[in-house]
């Protein structure tokens, strides 16, 4: 008998093992690494089963979480999903972690494990070690330490305290997550020592350059009454001063300056503003990460069909998967919930590569420094590293692509009873729809715009609130409520939030916890 | 090359702490619910078929949320057909929602009920009540045994010998022993016949000594061991093992002469709904009769019993007698639980409530796990009777039974809203009887 020669298919059948997993792992590596030039951390691929996925789904993806009700009841409600089979359980889950880990479904067949390794270990991972948000706020090497650390020490303050005084501050804190995070800044990271030296140092020099002449200034107001204002809104500024106002992280302000929580409770409310913070960055860029991890697995997976490493049977299995995944229902369509992050970032990503390669008269217009460059793997990989959804889509979405989707933007006015078609895939409609498009990906804008703005703390302790009113949107009321209650718990005294339109400076409500009656 | 870890064999319920402090929530908010329906007095609707939702209160999660019906918002949609810039599209509904609902991403968590199969209604609603203690009691005494294969034993009756079991011992004895076998002696035997048949020669005669010799230490030998011996006697162990008396019967006794009107009848069903709900949690198997009399009882159907109307006079021996005669008959104290539960107005002919109590104490209480009289008054009679142990003939006479046995309970029920109340105090943890012994 003659000895076969070896096969060059990575693996054949439906069926995977370790050896499979592993060398097709290999191939993946290599295509990724060498001709796509992902930049990953080292990965770690678990296998786990349906029931591990929906523990791991309950708890928000981290492979170690606390422990409180809220994500009992995420598990009671996925379970109750799964298994009427109204939903099917994601092939795949990847956390931001150094070293990066994926869980596989243990169901999956091996053409989906290697899709999935592609997509998550690489594309994933990929985009987690490079973009700038995830540099700039998160800690991939320390997350699953401190989540290690958050977990026993709610175990501990539960052991100590008891559950139920545990499980309030964690209703507290989660109920203002969402204003748990900085958008803008880092916090401030002075050291009491630091800030006291600054202090002393300002009040020397303020010593030093003292002039009694100052004082027979006259007052710009020229009247009596017009110096008490001046003097009490003076002690306003100051007291905002010292404070940091405004201040848009209340979880932040809350733990630092509230009079009632005892050491371990402000120790609580940091753990969730970390984690709050941790996934800041993945809701920000949700379209880019999925369209840079579905960009990968396709290139990566096309790229082993022509190495001729995996037959017809596999990659129409994953065609298929993919198509799937990158399905876009129209408005219309009752399957329709929302614009799929994963088509529009696939989309994207790919009309980048043709932009480069193949453009056409108005691509040359509109992209003049890309359109025929060639060069499409550096402008992804710069895309990657430096943009997140808003800017990437108000930077990249093409003509093309706007009459690909046959986007249009629809606007609603509350009161009429009818919306308006605003623009559509028109010459005069492209670049209304991609701002407005790219607006609706900005996460700090969407969310309700929340700020601590002024403490009374030598008085009766009043904490004001204000929400700051952007295209006359208001909070729902029954919500907004029981969210102040929960500030309200939190800070100890009575809260007040005042509803300011942002452009006119109007105030158009204004509601405080002594209105309510518990 | 990567790390693979396989995490299947990890433990599974990496949640179920979470999930059990869910569940702890949900349930505090379910109880709350379930009883706030017994007071709101639809029994009807948890005796039937039916799960309740989970109300969302104690397991919402508030956040600041944008209002939906405020403000002006642009939604990007895909799939544009036939519209061109300025056309209107109507909301649907009118107000807000529309296309503004259908462009939000979904907010089916927050939508989510938890639906109780009516057991765990059924549970919920009877959490704190418990059998009284010497139902219990008399629970655990069970009066069936059936015997039950318990391995072996060295001594038992004749009947019980284990025969395969014996002969092993007896068996293996036998070989132990060496006790000799019979093929042995009858080769020796037939030996010595050859001998004794054939000439005599000079060595037959040592021979056949030896030979005889031989035959006899083996024959006494034989006799010595014998083929079975006491010792190896095994007997079938059978334990008699008590069988809990999963069954139970209901006695439903009720008056329907003319003074019972539908407010009576109402009261006291509703009062039998929950017995019978109760009981049904505890046995596996549970009739119910239903008795009613004027001055003369018959067993009934359930429609009959509730809904026609008889007139007549009153006497409620009349009714003990059928149940006792029916006990007799179908339900033999041994083998069922017997529960009867009386409603009544209390009105009785003249001399009459003096024998019920005699047949109560001299043979029905000897009967029953428990017997509930339930005496229907007016509202405005509450305040008459409410303090005082005065009352109906009726009551009088029962005032001693219940003094002289703790599992009769009696108690007035004068409003619907009453019944829970009652019923909790007839099946409190703590049943009120054993303290006033």
């Amino acid at each position: 008998m003659t000895k076969q020669p070896a096969s060059p298919l990575l693996f054949s059948g439906s069926d995977w093992n370790f050896a499979t997993l592993a060398r097709a792992y290999e191939a993946i590596e290599a295509i990724a690494l060498e001709e796509l030039k992902l930049n990953v951390y080292p990965n770690q691929i678990e296998i786990i089963s349906s029931e591990q996925m929906l523990d791991a789904y309950s708890s928000v993806g981290m492979p170690l979480m606390y422990q409180h009700w809220s994500f009992g009841k995420r598990f009671v409600f996925e379970e109750h999903l799964y298994r009427k089979g109204l939903r099917g359980l994601a092939y795949e889950l990847v956390i931001n972690s150094n070293p990066c880990i994926s869980y596989l479904m243990e169901e999956n067949t091996m053409a989906i494990q290697a899709l999935v390794t592609a997509h998550a270990a690489f594309g994933h991972n990929h985009f987690f070690k490079n973009n700038y948000l995830f540099r700039q706020w998160t800690d991939a090497n320390a997350i699953l330490g401190y989540m290690e650390f958050a977990k026993k020490y709610v175990a501990k303050c539960e052991e100590r305290y008891g559950t139920a005084a545990v499980e309030e501050i964690l209703d507290s804190a989660h109920a203002i997550m969402d204003q748990g995070v900085f958008r803008y800044r880092r916090p401030p990271r002075l050291s009491t020592e630091k800030e006291r030296e600054r202090a002393r140092e300002r009040l020397e020099y303020e010593e030093q350059t003292y002039n009694d002449l100052w004082r027979t200034l006259p007052t710009p107001m020229g009247s009596a009454d017009g110096e008490s204002i001046s003097k009490a809104e003076r002690e306003v500024r100051e007291r905002k001063k010292t404070l940091n106002l405004p201040e848009e992280n209340l979880l932040y302000f809350l733990e630092k300056n509230s009079l009632v929580l005892e050491p371990w409770q402000r120790e609580i409310l940091r753990i969730v503003r970390v984690i709050a913070q941790y996934f800041y960055p993945q809701r920000q860029t949700k379209v880019m990460n999925e369209g840079c991890a579905t960009f990968v697995h396709y290139y990566i997976m096309n790229r082993l069909y022509d190495q001729g490493k995996i037959d017809e049977g596999t990659m129409l299995e994953i065609l298929q998967s993919h198509t799937n995944v990158v399905f876009q229902p129209d408005f219309d369509d009752p399957r329709f919930s929302g614009i799929n992050p994963y088509a529009l970032g696939f989309a994207l990503m790919q009309d980048i590569e043709r932009i480069a390669t193949d453009p056409t008269p108005e691509d040359r217009d509109w992209f003049p420094d890309l359109a025929g460059s060639g060069n499409w793997l550096d402008t992804l990989l710069d895309a990657w590293a430096n943009h997140r959804d808003e800017s990437f889509i108000l930077q990249y979405l093409s003509p093309m692509l706007i009459r690909k989707f046959r986007l249009f933007v629809l606007s609603d006015k509350a009161g009429d009873n009818f919306c308006e078609v605003a623009s559509i895939h028109n010459e005069r409609g492209y670049e209304a729809i991609r701002a407005a498009l790219a607006r609706s990906y900005e996460t700090g804008a969407n969310l309700p715009d929340i700020q601590v703005v002024d403490v009374d703390l030598l008085g009766n302790r009043h904490l004001r609130l204000a929400h700051y009113i952007k295209n006359g949107i208001l909070l729902d009321e029954e919500s907004r409520d029981a969210t102040l209650r929960h500030v309200r718990r939190l800070w100890g005294y009575d809260v007040s939030l005042a509803g300011i339109d942002a452009t006119t400076g109007e105030t158009r409500y204004e509601r405080s916890t002594t209105q309510m009656a518990e | 090359m990567p790390n693979f870890i396989d995490r299947r064999l990890n433990p599974k319920d990496k949640s179920l702490g979470n999930r059990r402090r869910f569940m702890r929530r949900a349930h505090e908010e379910l109880k709350r619910v379930v009883k706030e329906r017994i007071r709101s007095g639809r029994i009807a609707d948890i005796d039937a078929e039916q799960g309740v939702p989970m109300p969302a209160r104690g397991t919402d999660e508030p956040t600041f949320q944008p209002s939906r019906s405020s403000g002006q918002r642009q939604y990007i949609l895909p799939g544009n057909k036939e519209f061109t810039p300025g056309d209107r599209i109507a909301k649907p509904g009118g107000g807000a929602g529309g296309a503004g609902s259908r462009a939000g991403r979904g907010v089916a968590e927050d939508e989510f009920q938890f639906v109780l199969s009516r057991e765990e209604v059924l549970d919920l609603f009877f959490e704190d009540l418990e059998l009284p203690d010497m139902i219990k009691l008399s629970l655990k005494e069970t009066v069936s045994y059936k015997p039950r294969r318990a391995g072996f034993a060295t001594s038992g009756a004749p009947t019980n010998i284990n025969v395969g079991r014996t002969m092993r011992n007896s068996f293996g004895r036998r070989i132990a022993l060496h006790r000799p076998r019979r093929s042995e002696i009858e080769a020796i035997t037939r030996e010595i016949e050859t001998l004794e048949a054939a000439p005599p020669s000079p060595g037959t005669g040592k021979r056949l000594e030896e030979l005889r010799g031989e035959l006899e230490r083996l024959e006494r030998r034989r006799r010595r061991i014998p083929y079975v011996d006491p010792v190896d006697i095994r007997y079938n162990r059978f334990e008699p093992q008590p069988l809990p008396n999963a069954n139970a019967v209901m006695f439903c006794l009720m008056d329907v002469s003319s003074s019972m009107g539908e407010r009576e009848k109402d009261l006291a069903k509703r009062f039998f709904v929950l017995l019978h709900l109760f009981l049904k949690r505890r046995y596996d198997r549970i009739d119910i009769v239903f008795i009613r009399h004027t001055d003369e009882a018959r067993e009934v159907d359930e429609d009959t019993f509730f809904y026609s109307t008889q007139s007549g006079g009153t006497v409620v021996s009349t009714a003990l007698e059928e149940m006792l005669r029916i006990i007799e008959e179908r339900y033999p104290a041994r083998d069922w639980n017997i529960y009867a539960a009386q409603a009544s107005d209390g009105d009785n002919i003249a001399g009459d409530s003096e024998r019920c109590a005699g047949l109560l104490n001299g043979r029905l209480m000897h009967l029953c796990q428990y017997y509930a009289y339930v005496e229907i008054i007016d509202e405005r009679e509450t305040e008459i009777f409410g303090a005082t142990d005065n009352g109906t003939s009726l009551w009088r006479a029962y005032r001693t039974v219940n003094e002289a046995w703790p599992n009769f309970q009696m108690t007035r029920i004068a409003r619907p809203a009453d019944i829970y109340p009652v019923f909790r105090k007839l099946f409190s943890r703590q049943p009120t009887t054993q303290q006033r012994k």
